[in-house]
C-alpha cells in the first residue's frame, strides 16, 4: 500500500508548480503567438512585398518601395489622408478635454438629480458607433433630421453637411465629441473627486482666486488622468474608422476619408492591396507609438514633478 | 497485464486509423448538393426556387448562399485566395469575369457552352459582358444568368396631372410624358423640384463605395458618345474627351434636383426616396423594380411606371449593365464541376428559364426575352427588354477595382462636394487610370 502511496506521489512530483504554470499559461501563449504575434510578423514581412491576397501569386520582394510611395508619391495621396486624420484627431479630441472637463467640473459637486444626469451623459459613449453613424445620419439629413431645423432658418435650402467638403469632417467631429466627451468627463470626475479638501481650505485661507485655485490645485491634480483620457483619445481618434464610415464613407470625394477608411479601402473593397495596406498599417502603428510615448513621457514627468 | 494489453490495443487501433486516414484513397463522392454563392437580394431567393424544382427532379440539392451586397466581392475573394471548395459556383458579377478568367478562379465553359447549344440561346451583349473574356476572344467563362440595366421608374400620378400638364407644357414647350432624352429629362427634374413640398426631380446614385457613381454616370457618359476607353485600351483623352466632360457637367445638374440626404446613394436609397413620396423619378437597377410595383412596399406602386434610358444630344442611347453570370469554381473536385454544368445546362433550357422570369429572375434568354408572356409579366419588363439591347458596360479587367476607384472618388468630390470642374475631374482620372492600366501591362508607356 505504502509502495503504492510512494509511486502516486512521485508521479505527481513529476508536475512543479512552474510546469502547472507552463500547462495554464500555453495555451494562451500558443493563442497569442498564432493569433497576434505571427501576423504582426508576417504583416511585417509583407509591407516589404508586392502582394495581393486574392491573386495566386506568391509575394514579390520590393523592399521599401510600398513605403517609399506612402510617404512620397504626391499622387498615392496618403498624405491627404493623414492631414485629414490629424485635423480630425487635434479638433476632436481638443473639443472632448473642453466639454469633458467642463461637465466633470459641473458635475463635481452632487446635487438632487445629480447621478441620474451623469447616467444619461454617459450613454452615448455605450452606444455603437455604426449605429451613432447612421443615427447621426439621419439627424444631418436636411429634410428629415433635427440638425438643419436648429442650425438654419430654412433647413432645405441650409448647407448639407455630410455632402459639404468643408463641414463634412465637422460633422463628423461634433458626432465623436458628443459620443466621447462622457469618457473624459468620467475620467476627470474621478481625478477630481481624488483631490483633497484641505488643499481648498489651505488655499481659501490664502485668499487664493478661484482662477488660481483651478490653476494650480485642480488642473495639476487631474492631469494625470486627463493625459490618460487624452491618450485614449487620440489612439482612437487615429484609428478612426467605424463613425467615418456610418456617417460619410470618407465623402464626399475623399473629404473626410481617414487613414484606416483608406487602409480599408487599399486592403479590401475590389482593390486587395495586401503588401501596400500591411505598410501602410505599419506606418500608423509607428505614428501611433510615437504619439503615445509623447503623452507617457509627459505623464511620467508630471507624476516626478 | 490485463491493463497492459489493453492499452496496447488501443494504442494499435489508434494508430491504424490514424495510417488508415492518412493512405486511404479517398472515396469518389456522389454530388447531392451544389452550392451556390450569390448576393443578398430578391433573385437569389428566386434562384433558390428554381432550385428546389431541380432537388424534386434530380434529388441533388441546391442552397443559393446569400451574402449581403457590401461584403459580397470580399467574400468571393477570400475564398479565391484559400482556393476553397465552399460553393460549386458564384452568380458573380460581369467586372469579375477578367479576374475570374485570368486568375483560374473560373472554369472554362467555352466547349461546354458551344456543344451544349446555350452559346446562342442567350442575347449576344449579355454573353459577351456576362461570360466572355477578353472581348471578341470567344472563350466563355459564366452563363448569362440574372440580366440587368439601368432603367427608370417615374410618377404616374404627378406626371398625368392636368395641373402639371399644362404648366409644363407652358414652361417648357412641350408635353409633360416620359422623357424621350436626357434634355428632357433634366427639364422634368427641375419642374418637379419643389424643396417647399419635399418633392425632388430625380433620384440619381452617387455612392462611392464600389461603383454605385460611376454606374449612374456612365449611363450619361455612353449616351454622350464618350466612353471608358478607345479600342486600344487607351484612356487619355478618352475618360476626358470633351464629350465625356459635358456628360459629367450634365450629370452634376441632375444631382442638384435630388433630393437632400443622397449624396452617398445606391439603388436602396433610390428606392426609399421614391417610395417616401420625395421624388417624381429615379434611376436604379431593374433588379430593384419588384419592390416598386408591390403595393405592400411602396403606397405610389399603382401609379408607378417605368422608361429605358433616354438618349443622349446626337441620339446616342445606352444605359449602365448590371446583372451577373453563373460561373462554375475551378477548386472543387471533377464529379462537382460535372454536377454544376448539369445544373447549368438544366438551368439554361427554355423551358427553365421561362419559369425563371415567371418567379421573377430577369431571364437573358432570347427566345424568353421576345415572347409574349414575359413582355406583359410586369409592368417594367418591356422597358427592361428594350434597355438589354444597349447596354454597355465598366472595364472587366482584372484590374477594375482599381480603375474604379478614382472614378468614384473624383467625381464624387465633384458632383457631390462640389470640388473643382468636370475637366479636371475626369483629367485626374484618366491620368490615374492611366498609370494603372501602365503597371498592368495593359498600356505600354
Amino acid at each position: 500500500m505504502s509502495h503504492v502511496n510512494t509511486q502516486a506521489f512521485s508521479g505527481r512530483r513529476h508536475l512543479s508548480d512552474g510546469r502547472i504554470a507552463t500547462f495554464f499559461i500555453m495555451p494562451t501563449l500558443v493563442l497569442l503567438i498564432l493569433m497576434n504575434v505571427f501576423p504582426l510578423f508576417y504583416s511585417l514581412y509583407l509591407s516589404f512585398t508586392d502582394y495581393s491576397v486574392i491573386a495566386n501569386e506568391s509575394p514579390e520582394w520590393i523592399a521599401l518601395d510600398n513605403f517609399e510611395k506612402i510617404l512620397t508619391t504626391e499622387r498615392s495621396r496618403y498624405w491627404h489622408n493623414f492631414t485629414v486624420t490629424g485635423q480630425y484627431a487635434v479638433f476632436s479630441v481638443g473639443l472632448q478635454v473642453i466639454v469633458g472637463f467642463s461637465l466633470a467640473l459641473l458635475l463635481r459637486e452632487k446635487f438632487k438629480g445629480s447621478g441620474i444626469i451623469t447616467t444619461l451623459i454617459l450613454i452615448p459613449m455605450m452606444l455603437s458607433p455604426v449605429v451613432v453613424g447612421l443615427f447621426w445620419k439621419l439627424i444631418f439629413d436636411p429634410s428629415k433630421g433635427i440638425f438643419n431645423h436648429i442650425i438654419y432658418m430654412n433647413p432645405t435650402a441650409g448647407d448639407q453637411w455630410l455632402a459639404n467638403s468643408t463641414l463634412a469632417l465637422w460633422a463628423i467631429i461634433i458626432v465623436d465629441v458628443w459620443m466621447w466627451s462622457p469618457f473624459v468627463m468620467l475620467l476627470c470626475l474621478s481625478g477630481l473627486g481624488a483631490i483633497p479638501d484641505y488643499l481648498y481650505e489651505a488655499a481659501a485661507i490664502d485668499r487664493a482666486s478661484s482662477w488660481f485655485q483651478f490653476r494650480r490645485i485642480t488642473l495639476p491634480q487631474v492631469m494625470p488622468l486627463l493625459t490618460i483620457a487624452i491618450l485614449f483619445r487620440t489612439i482612437e481618434a487615429f484609428k478612426a474608422f467605424d463613425l467615418v464610415m456610418g456617417l460619410t464613407g470618407g465623402t464626399p470625394g475623399d473629404a473626410t476619408e481617414t487613414v484606416s477608411v483608406r487602409l480599408y479601402r487599399e486592403a479590401f473593397l475590389g482593390k486587395f492591396k495586401t503588401g501596400e495596406s500591411s505598410a501602410l498599417a505599419y506606418v500608423v502603428l509607428i505614428i501611433i507609438i510615437a504619439v503615445s510615448n509623447l503623452y507617457i513621457r509627459s505623464l511620467n514627468r508630471m507624476r516626478e514633478g | 497485464m490485463l491493463k497492459k494489453s489493453a492499452s496496447l490495443f488501443i494504442l494499435i487501433a489508434m494508430a491504424l486509423t490514424l495510417v488508415g486516414g492518412v493512405t486511404a484513397a479517398p472515396p469518389v463522392q456522389e454530388v447531392d448538393e451544389l452550392v451556390i454563392l450569390w448576393a443578398e437580394w430578391d433573385p437569389a431567393n428566386y434562384l433558390q426556387e428554381i432550385g428546389n424544382r431541380y432537388e424534386a427532379e434530380t434529388g441533388i440539392k441546391v442552397n443559393v448562399i446569400q451574402e449581403p451586397w457590401g461584403s459580397f466581392y470580399d467574400r468571393m475573394a477570400a475564398e479565391w485566395a484559400a482556393q476553397g471548395d465552399s460553393y460549386d459556383m458564384v452568380v458573380g458579377d460581369s467586372q469579375w469575369v477578367g479576374q475570374g478568367a485570368t486568375q483560374g478562379h473560373y472554369v472554362d465553359l467555352t466547349d461546354f457552352m458551344l456543344e451544349s447549344g446555350i452559346k446562342d440561346s442567350v442575347t449576344p451583349a449579355t454573353l459577351q459582358f456576362y461570360g466572355e473574356y477578353p472581348a471578341a476572344s470567344g472563350r466563355y467563362y459564366a452563363y448569362p444568368t440574372e440580366g440587368d440595366a439601368v432603367g427608370w421608374a417615374y410618377r404616374k400620378d404627378l406626371f398625368e396631372d392636368p395641373t402639371n400638364m399644362e404648366e409644363f407644357e407652358a414652361q417648357y414647350g412641350y408635353p409633360l410624358a416620359p422623357p424621350d432624352n436626357w434634355m428632357q429629362l433634366r427639364d422634368i427634374a427641375e419642374f418637379f423640384t419643389r424643396p417647399d413640398d419635399n418633392l425632388y426631380g430625380v433620384g440619381v446614385y452617387t455612392q462611392i463605395d464600389y461603383d454605385g457613381l460611376t454606374m449612374g454616370f456612365e449611363n450619361v457618359l455612353f449616351s454622350w458618345g464618350a466612353g471608358w476607353q478607345d479600342e486600344n485600351n487607351q484612356v487619355l483623352g478618352v475618360v476626358n474627351s470633351d464629350a465625356a466632360i459635358e456628360a459629367l457637367e450634365f450629370y452634376k445638374g441632375l444631382y442638384q434636383f435630388a433630393p437632400p440626404g443622397t449624396n452617398n446613394a445606391f439603388y436602396a436609397e433610390m428606392n426609399d426616396v421614391f417610395i417616401n413620396g420625395q421624388t417624381a423619378m429615379i434611376m436604379n437597377y431593374f433588379a430593384f423594380f419588384p419592390a416598386l410595383a408591390n403595393p405592400g412596399i411602396n403606397p405610389y406602386a399603382d401609379v408607378t411606371g417605368f422608361f429605358p434610358g433616354p438618349a443622349g444630344p446626337n441620339g446616342d442611347r445606352y444605359v449602365a449593365l448590371g446583372g451577373q453570370g453563373l460561373s462554375v469554381l475551378s477548386y472543387i473536385s471533377d464529379e462537382r464541376k460535372q454536377a454544376s454544368m448539369d445544373f447549368v445546362e438544366w438551368f439554361a433550357s427554355t423551358a427553365v428559364q421561362e419559369q425563371w422570369a415567371e418567379v421573377g429572375g430577369y431571364t437573358c434568354n432570347i427566345e424568353v426575352l421576345e415572347s409574349e408572356a414575359f413582355l406583359t409579366n410586369t409592368a417594367y419588363n418591356p422597358a427592361f427588354a428594350d434597355s438589354m439591347t444597349f447596354v454597355k458596360d465598366f472595364w472587366n479587367i482584372p484590374e477594375f477595382g482599381e480603375l474604379l476607384e478614382p472614378v468614384q472618388r473624383y467625381l464624387h468630390a465633384y458632383v457631390v462636394g462640389g470640388e473643382g470642374t468636370a475637366k479636371e475631374a475626369l483629367d485626374n482620372t484618366a491620368i490615374e487610370q492611366y498609370e494603372i492600366l501602365v503597371d498592368a501591362g495593359v498600356l505600354t508607356e
